[in-house]
């Protein structure tokens, strides 16, 4: 496939996604609440109401009221949350931070576990550790995530109180504006339950994956060529094998963020971790239309863009895909 | 396929197939009769007393032999509690999947049997609904019903609302999985001959193709009944879901864990562990069921 012809048909995916999403907020912002009650209160005349209305546009065709809509959230602005009384593009990316950190710390835990656990499992799938692994990995799917949260909340929160079980706890602001909780003690006991809550999910579906991936690679013909051509069984499996295993894991992994997002929600509500998720919700309960709208285009940009950077890495180290021009 | 007697001497010959069967068996049998063997009926506002409230099991020093598992902040007795929103998750589980295997097996056979734009289209629907992930589409979905309708409104249509969208969201995996069915079958002659002898598509699809692909189909519904009740649970946790009057699994989660802190642990734990083994017994026979139908279907890429 060309390089250009998938660039513009990622592109022109990525773009139907958004325009699916910003009708969906557009259809939100038009048909929930009513932004002259918020505006001017209940004390206003009819005729008032009718004037302001033409005035603001509310009276205009749809197509026209979108279009103005989508011009508007193309330069950032996505409304005022009710609640904050501030832009709501601003109070979400006030929270970006919180959450992003949880993934970080949520990615650095199920990834070191889970690559030594699939290879273990790939190489000695009858062993007894083996069994355990994949005996636990079923039971860890059918653990709900916010079990996992308040369990952990309970026993080493409360119960043992090693471990703060709420909030972010100490944060740096660094230059650039972004609070930081990887830098002091304190903010990083506070990520440590949250994030092995998070990547509790994703732990069981990764070992498997890399599991069932390095078997098929153990049992291709490279890799019995490599063992006929005398190579010690350690270069085999890390160098030539497992190489080959990281290609779908990157590929199905990047697929995973949109389940990623949705338990950031379920984590950050158990451990009131000030991130977007909890703010979500927050503006749900508050029925906080820009903000609830706001949300759902972020995280619909944010999956959108790291959908395209996977398909791209995955299309550029792919040795299957040819290039035109490129040598076999 | 497998005949039925060999299906079952390998159920018997399996004890975790046993085990998850029974458990399976057991509490879908104490959710249907809950009406009738649960010691007290949770929406009886009659029954409940305020007096009774945040009672510990009845072991324990300050427990009441009328309630063995406690009661929560409302009165209510955690045991009777658990068996109506066993019930409840139950219900919206085999709701939700009954609503995806018709969506689900329609579109598969129609993409699998007339391909072509038809076909590229629906898998590429279902390839990008797949990658929103499903919860992450019903908290979207209910926040905006519940935004949309009041809360006080939508707890009333909650049981539809929420088979609706957890049935919606979910389709793709029945479609590709009978997709693949399909594309498999098309193949054959009796196929064919049903073509040759003038039946329309529509009969061809539906009585010749369909009654071939349903193993496939059996396999993945008893997954995603238990995929669907750990969906409901967290929505009805995030409290999108069932609301507190009438409480699923999830909801009564939600409403313990206020007071696991001051020591009420009973109204989380118990709640917590039915709704764990309801899904891992729904899992375990899932993965027994396709090891013994069909060896070639993967979990991980349904």
């Amino acid at each position: 496939m060309h390089i250009l012809a998938f660039l513009i048909r990622r592109a022109v995916q990525a773009l139907v996604v958004m325009f699916v999403i910003s009708l969906i907020g557009f259809t939100i912002q038009s048909n929930l609440g009513d932004p002259l009650r918020e505006l001017v209160g209940q004390s206003v005349s009819e005729a008032e109401r009718e004037a302001l209305r033409g005035e603001m546009g509310l009276k205009d065709p749809f197509a026209v009221q979108y279009a103005r809509f989508l011009s508007k959230a193309v330069r950032g602005d996505l409304g005022t949350s009710y609640f904050f009384k501030r832009p709501a593009l601003e109070v979400i990316a006030d929270k970006f931070s919180a959450t992003f950190e949880l993934v970080i710390g949520a990615t650095l835990i199920f990834v070191s576990l889970s690559v030594p656990a699939g290879i273990y499992c790939a190489i000695n799938p009858q062993s007894w550790p083996a069994r355990a692994i994949m005996s636990f990995s079923i039971i860890g799917i059918s653990v709900p995530v916010f079990l996992t949260a308040i369990f952990l909340v309970w026993f080493f929160g409360v119960e043992l109180g090693w471990l703060p079980a709420f909030g972010r706890g100490e944060t740096l602001a660094l230059p650039w504006g972004w609070e930081t909780g990887f830098l002091t003690a304190d903010g990083l006991a506070h990520l440590l339950l949250p994030s092995v809550t998070l990547s509790s999910i994703m732990l069981p579906l990764f070992i498997r994956l890399i599991r069932a991936e390095m078997m098929e690679a153990m049992g291709t013909e490279y890799v019995r060529f490599a063992q006929a051509k005398g190579l010690s069984p350690r270069r085999i499996r890390y160098v030539h094998a497992f190489r080959n295993t990281l290609l779908p894991v990157v590929t199905v992994g990047g697929l995973q963020i949109g389940t990623l997002i949705a338990y950031t929600i379920l984590t950050e509500t158990v451990f009131q971790w000030p991130g977007m998720g909890f703010l979500f919700l927050e503006a749900v309960n508050r029925v906080d239309t820009p903000l609830i709208i706001a949300y759902i285009i972020v995280v619909g940009l944010i999956f959108v863009i790291v959908n395209t950077i996977v398909d791209l890495i995955y299309t550029l180290i792919n040795p299957m895909v040819k290039l035109p021009g490129a040598r076999a | 396929m497998i005949s039925a007697r060999a299906f079952t001497t390998r159920f018997l010959g399996d004890p975790v197939a046993i085990c998850a069967g029974t458990v399976a068996l057991v509490l879908v049998l104490m959710a249907a009769t809950a009406p009738l063997i649960a010691p007290q009926n949770p929406y009886d506002l009659m029954q409940l007393d305020i007096m009774d409230s945040e009672m510990p099991p009845s072991w324990m020093p300050g427990g009441d032999p009328r309630f063995l598992l406690g009661t929560d902040a409302q009165g209510r007795g955690v045991l009777s509690t658990i068996m109506y929103g066993t019930g409840i998750s139950l219900l919206i589980g085999l709701g939700a999947v009954a609503v995806q295997g018709v969506i689900g097996v329609t579109l598969g056979l129609v993409a699998g049997y007339r391909g072509g734009w038809i076909d590229s289209f629906l898998m590429r629907l279902a390839d990008i609904q797949l990658s929103l992930s499903t919860l992450m589409m019903a908290i979207i979905a209910l926040a905006i019903f519940q935004t949309a309708f009041g809360a006080a409104t939508y707890s009333q249509l909650a049981i539809p609302i929420l088979i609706a969208v957890i049935g919606i969201a979910e389709w793709p995996k029945f479609a590709r999985t009978v997709r693949a069915s399909v594309l498999a079958e098309k193949k054959k002659e009796y196929v064919d001959a049903a073509r040759v002898i003038g039946l329309p598509a529509r009969l061809v699809m539906f009585r010749h193709i369909l009654p071939n692909t349903l193993t496939p189909v059996l396999v993945i519904s008893t997954i995603q009944v238990a995929e669907a009740i750990m969906i409901e649970a967290s929505l009805s946790f995030l409290g999108l879901g069932m609301p507190v009057e009438r409480p699923s699994l999830g909801s009564l989660i939600r409403s313990g864990f206020e007071f696991i802190f001051s020591g009420s642990w009973w109204i989380t734990l118990y709640p917590a562990l039915v709704l764990i083994a309801l899904i891992l017994a729904l899992n375990l026979l899932g993965d027994w069921l396709r090891d013994t139908l069909n060896p070639k279907l993967r979990r991980g890429e349904d």
